[in-house]
């Protein structure tokens, strides 16, 4: 009796070790899944003002554009993944070129239209009859290994050091380049960037070309860990505007920390409440930051342009 | 060649009787009256002929569903271009209604011409109530946070399985017959419609206009701006709640699509069709949108990458709309004068 007691103890100590691990690590993927979708948005958002509703569509396109060339046409993997980004990075500077251009400025405006292009672009995607469990993409290194007792597949692995590597690239890009220079000087004062020089249009058009080669490596680094499906586009975009509306629109390093924060809330709902709160988490998130905080956690804060 | 080479451009003057009642009302004939009523009258005999023309009974429920659809783009356009307000929550208020006309029918019994003027009331007060602390946030972060709330509601009616869960809330009571069903909306459409047209050329409204315009100004007149977009808040989601609680009712079903995002999106389509800040262009633009998306049901998603086009054609190349372009035909004169 005392025996088997005592093993009981023993291994729900066990276990609240193991679930506390699990929650470390995969909180700590998750978070870096949520900063990669939201990096691009937060990249466009921050230079040039554009809330780019098209976000999420953009990411799922890009998911297909590396099937059809991987499965349809049989390239190479990497080849296909390349070939997709530069593919996704055109169709944004089109995107912006041709349309959102001419609604610069008029914020509703540009919501509803960057919306409705994701909208087309997704909704078309379903018409076209990519929608089922039909499209996969290969993990890039297949097997998992054990961190603490914990099984972890080498993928999300990859996706960890990725995505650390890619917002570190992304800081060192803004902060030491001539464009990553200018794209933040547009962003501090358009019109103080105007005057030395850096032209305001080719800029937007430069952060709307890496918002959307942010999108595209997101989707290429993480879709191969489930389906492609249309309605992941959706959830992409609220997540994106999560992350980067708790962490201050336009900041990088709040951005970063909000994908912490709500990566590892998200973690914490599944593992206590159950999947279905997942979301819950991330909207309720939304609404109390606008509410309370609209800046976020670490934007700027620009008290009259934002609430009266 | 020639006509290449000569600079023209169009002249326009106002009718004297557009300049004669405007403001003020100093009609001089039968001729001038006929000329006032007469797109009134037209607006208003087309709405209530509708059910009749309709063929089949398929397309005498699309025009109550048009009908719910001008009710919430009226809705918007009233929030958007007279309080400044962007709601994008059509989604919210719908849902709401709907939500609480299915309960109240369920579970008091009430018919539907109790339940829905009560859902109306108490979901347009719930619904304030859930937007009284983003009220002072401007612009896009109202439109976000407002979008939110429906998805929000939706995932938690699916996590928490309350109110039925996915199935949703079924065999709820309809109306006596189908020209109840019709005339009801049909009605309330057209007194919204008017009501709001009087209602922004209030005292009222100017104030509302005057949030609208300059925030600071009105507050520093001692007036509470929160008042008064609380008020406008209420009367915009009444009329959501309206649309939703009939549509439950007509569907004799509650369940999550009625936080659809359509609601959201496709009255915003209508608005900028109809021609933005006119309430009776949004209106058309619904009676346009709407059955023009039902006939291209055929093509499934298609047609959300149809209107979400059309959208976005309008709001890039002409975001002008129908009903300004046209009144502005109605009133003025136009040739063509060299220059």
């Amino acid at each position: 009796m005392t025996f088997s007691s005592e093993r009981g103890l023993g291994r729900s100590q066990y276990l609240t070790m193991d679930i506390l691990i699990e929650i470390l690590i995969y909180g700590s993927v998750h978070s870096i899944t949520l900063a990669l979708m939201a990096l691009g948005f937060a990249l466009v958002y921050g230079t040039c003002r554009v809330p780019n509703f098209a976000h999420g569509a953009l990411y799922i396109i890009n998911g297909f554009i590396v099937w059809s060339f991987l499965r349809a046409w049989g390239l190479n993997y990497f080849l296909s993944i390349v070939f997709a980004i530069i593919v996704i990075g055109v169709m944004g500077a089109l995107i912006y070129q041709f349309i959102l251009i001419r609604v610069r400025g008029m914020a509703i405006s540009e919501i509803i239209a960057s919306y409705a292009i994701g909208l087309a672009i997704l909704e078309g995607l379903r018409w076209g009859g990519f929608k089922g469990m039909t499209y996969t993409l290969p993990t890039f290194i297949q097997g998992s290994i054990f961190i603490a007792g914990v099984p972890v597949d080498l993928h999300r692995i990859v996706v960890l050091i990725c995505g650390a590597a890619l917002v570190g690239f992304l800081w060192f890009f803004t902060h030491y380049t001539r464009i990553g220079l200018a794209l933040r000087g547009m962003a501090q004062d358009e019109r103080a960037a105007l005057m030395l020089g850096i032209d305001s249009d080719r800029m937007a058009v430069v952060a709307m070309v890496f918002g959307s080669m942010l999108a595209g490596i997101a989707a290429a680094l993480l879709l191969p860990l489930g389906n492609i499906v249309v309605e992941t586009g959706y959830n992409v975009l609220i997540l994106a505007i999560a992350v980067c509306i708790v962490g201050g629109l336009g900041s990088w390093m709040g951005a970063v920390l909000a994908a912490l924060l709500i990566g590892f809330a998200q973690i914490l709902t599944e593992v206590y409440l159950g999947t279905h709160f997942k979301m819950v988490v991330a909207l309720l998130a939304i609404i109390i930051t606008l509410i309370l905080r609209p800046s976020g956690l670490f934007g700027r804060q620009k008290e009259l342009e934002e609430r009266v | 060649m020639k006509a290449q080479h000569e600079q023209r451009r169009k002249e326009r003057l106002d009718r004297g009787i557009k300049v004669r009642s405007d403001g003020i009302y100093a009609l001089m004939s039968w001729r001038e009256l006929c000329y006032l009523v007469l797109p009134r009258l037209v607006l208003i005999v087309g709405i209530l002929m509708l059910p009749l023309l309709m063929p089949t009974m398929y397309w005498q429920r699309v025009i109550s569903i048009v009908c719910i659809y001008a009710l919430l783009t009226l809705s918007f356009d009233f929030l958007a271009h007279f309080v400044g307000l962007v709601s994008l929550g059509g989604a919210f208020f719908i849902g709401t209604g709907g939500y609480l006309a299915a309960i109240l029918n369920q579970s008091l019994g009430l018919p539907p011409l109790l339940s829905i003027p009560l859902a109306t009331v108490i979901g347009a007060i719930i619904c304030t109530l859930f937007l009284l602390p983003c009220l002072p946030l401007r612009g896009v972060y109202f439109a976000i946070v407002t979008l939110m709330y429906p998805l929000l509601l939706m995932r938690v009616i699916e996590a928490l399985n309350i109110l039925g869960g996915t199935d949703g809330i079924v065999g709820i009571g309809s109306f006596a017959n189908r020209w109840v069903e019709q005339y009801f909306i049909i009605i309330m459409v057209l007194l919204f419609l008017f009501g709001v047209r009087r209602l922004v050329n209030q005292d009222l409204g100017l104030v509302f206009r005057a949030v609208k315009d300059n925030d600071q100004a009105v507050r520093a007149s001692g007036m509470s701006i929160t008042y008064y977009k609380t008020i406008a808040v209420f009367i915009a989601s009444a009329m959501g709640c309206l649309g939703g609680a009939y549509l439950v009712h007509i569907y004799m079903w509650a369940g999550l699509s009625t936080f659809a995002l359509d609601f959201s999106i496709l009255p915003i389509a209508a608005t900028v069709i109809g021609g933005a800040g006119t309430l009776v262009g949004p209106v058309l633009g619904a009676f346009i949108l709407v059955p023009i998306s039902e006939l291209l049901r055929a093509f499934g998603t298609l047609r959300i990458v149809f209107y979400a086009l059309i959208l976005l054609a309008f709001i890039v190349f002409r975001s002008e709309g129908i009903m300004v372009y046209s009144q502005r035909k109605y009133h003025q004169f136009e040739k063509w004068v060299r220059v």
